[in-house]
């Protein structure tokens, strides 16, 4: 049956608007705000064209909370995938309470970060804390001391997004055909020869994807920061997303505010091209083309 | 195949039962903390005897129904506004011959990637300038931003199970595209609704950044946001603050448990199959 084209954009049309408007626009002016010297308090409002731009680049507490950012990214993530690969294996095999196990590891997963953060800061609390005190460590306070800190942030981050790390790879690991490993077996591959040969090469566009998703989330990362430490002990956990807000609403500077925003967004799309045409090339495309 | 070896079943069962004690014993030890008499809070040993005081604490002297009203009207309302529009997308994309689908979906998957800091600025002076600052519409609109692109991908996903045939049956039957789309498609895409009413509940209810920036009088907070600056007048309530992430959280997380098999195929058809 001939469709007549027309009837299937007035379907798309809302969701574009909306797109269009809800983020799209926001981004636009963010970009212009961060043009712009904006504080709110004095009703201070006018183009100061690239000045934002030029300060940012002599900012060492910009570029710190870079450098927290980027760690907090690539630790959490060597973590998340670690732990979240093993635990996808063991999901993937048939076990009497595999199916209580599926249900455990979704139980982080649904739990605003806020409470999590709030919970795990209540377990290290130096007076009464569950570790705390199961270590000894009373009077230790974990999350005042900047060689802890960031790793107690990390933690919250790892209990939270590890079960989805290891649904999405359960995902990719169903997808593999049995025949391939029986096929293997019989051939008298090891164990190990298997997992190198047949599971990590068909796994990879899962991976890929995984780890392109969690790198964005934990890029952006705000909330779990934001409740454990507030950014300190002395900024050493403070990220990019942080700043910014810190910027924005307790400095009330929402010209640079908006440009240290623009430089997070920025980052999230600069380490999404060079991940999709290095690490990621042909993993995403293929599965992309097999729709 | 041959029976896995009793070491390597000791070595599952081991596995097992210490991702799911990482994974579920915070939270146990939250519940347990929320249940415990009031002068037993900070004690590690089992409590005495179960108690309800911080639950009835957390209510007490701070506007804790309001919030958890606020939270279910903002993310009710996000979620059925982003499933009304997404879905008519979703179907099209799934089911409508269309130019630039792929470009469609990659600008939403795209969206879904910002990092929230980046809309702040420019929706707090927008949302200042119209008054729906510190109001649940105000929130409604950028929690949009996140849950229409997750809405849209899940979606379509369960847009594309249904066989084309059925739609194609339809449009012969003598229906327009839209009454197909409201009289087949719909009703048979139920599940698909259910499944992305949960996981754009879940975003919504859980969201924290834009709830905390957008709110600033107690009553109009959010869950997270209350939670996050729960605080009593001398030392940390932790009684009450284990009871409020209690109820906030235990809904969630049964109703994920409920529905565990739609959410994780939910979850999972955007991500790997995209």
């Amino acid at each position: 049956m001939k469709e007549r084209r027309g009837q299937g954009y007035l379907f798309v049309a809302p969701s574009v608007v909306i797109l269009f408007v809800v983020a799209l626009c926001p981004i636009a002016m963010a970009v212009w705000l961060s043009l712009r010297r904006v504080i709110l308090v004095f009703h201070e409002d006018r183009f100061v064209g690239l000045a934002n731009y030029r300060f940012l680049l002599q900012d060492s507490r910009f570029f710190a909370a870079l450098g927290n950012t980027a760690y907090f990214a690539a630790v959490s993530l060597l973590i998340e995938v670690g732990l979240g690969l093993p635990i996808a294996m063991l999901l993937h095999r048939a076990f009497r309470g595999r199916g209580v196990l599926r249900a455990a590891v979704l139980v982080p997963w649904a739990i605003p970060t806020v409470v999590s953060a709030r919970m795990w800061a209540w377990m290290w609390n130096p007076d009464y804390g569950l570790i705390t005190r199961v270590l000894h460590t009373q009077d230790v306070d974990f999350l005042g001391m900047p060689a802890y800190a960031m790793h107690a942030a990390i933690l919250v981050d790892v209990w939270k997004s590890t079960p989805f790390v290891a649904l999405l790879l359960l995902a990719g690991l169903a997808g593999i055909p049995e025949e391939l490993y029986r096929a293997a077996r019989v051939d008298g591959a090891s164990k190990r020869g298997i997992f190198f040969s047949i599971t990590l090469p068909l796994l990879r566009p899962a991976l890929v994807v995984t780890v392109l998703f969690r790198a964005l989330d934990a890029l952006r990362v705000f909330d779990a920061i934001y409740v454990l430490t507030g950014g300190g002990p002395a900024n050493t956990t403070e990220t990019l997303s942080i700043y910014s807000y810190k910027t924005m609403m307790r400095s009330g500077d929402f010209g640079y505010g908006s440009t240290l925003a623009v430089a997070t967004f920025l980052v999230v799309v600069l380490v999404s091209i060079l991940y999709l045409n290095t690490i990621g090339r042909g993993a995403v495309g293929t599965t992309e083309d097999k729709r | 195949m041959k029976a896995p070896s009793m070491g390597a079943r000791l070595a599952t069962a081991l596995g097992a039962a210490i991702a799911a004690v990482f994974f579920v014993g915070p939270f146990a030890w939250l519940l347990l903390t929320s249940l415990r008499p009031e002068g037993e809070i900070t004690e590690v040993s089992l409590p005495s005897a179960l108690s309800s005081s911080s639950y009835a604490n957390a209510f007490h002297g701070r506007p804790f129904a309001r919030v958890l009203l606020n939270s279910l009207v903002v993310a009710g309302a996000t979620t059925i506004f982003c499933l009304a529009v997404a879905s008519a997308a979703a179907f099209a994309l799934a089911k409508l011959e269309l130019r630039g689908k792929r470009a469609l979906l990659s600008a939403a998957l795209a969206v879904s990637m910002f990092p929230p800091i980046a809309t702040v600025s420019p929706l707090y002076l927008a949302l200042k300038e119209v008054h729906l600052l510190d109001t649940p519409l105000g929130l409604v609109i950028p929690h949009t931003t996140f849950a229409l692109p997750l809405a849209l991908w899940v979606l379509t996903g369960f847009f594309r199970e249904i066989p084309d045939e059925l739609y194609r049956a339809a449009r012969v039957d003598g229906c327009s595209p839209f009454q197909a789309f409201r009289k087949v498609m719909v009703p048979l895409a139920m599940p698909g609704f259910a499944t992305t009413a949960i996981l754009v509940f879940i975003f919504s209810w859980n969201e924290f950044l834009y709830a905390l920036t957008f709110t600033s009088s107690p009553s109009h907070r959010t869950v997270p946001v209350a939670i996050s600056l729960f605080a009593g007048e001398h030392t940390e309530p932790w009684g009450e603050i284990a009871a409020a992430s209690v109820i906030a959280t235990l809904p969630l997380v049964i109703f994920t448990l409920m529905f565990q098999r739609r959410i994780v195929a939910g979850l999972t058809q955007g991500a790997v199959k995209g």
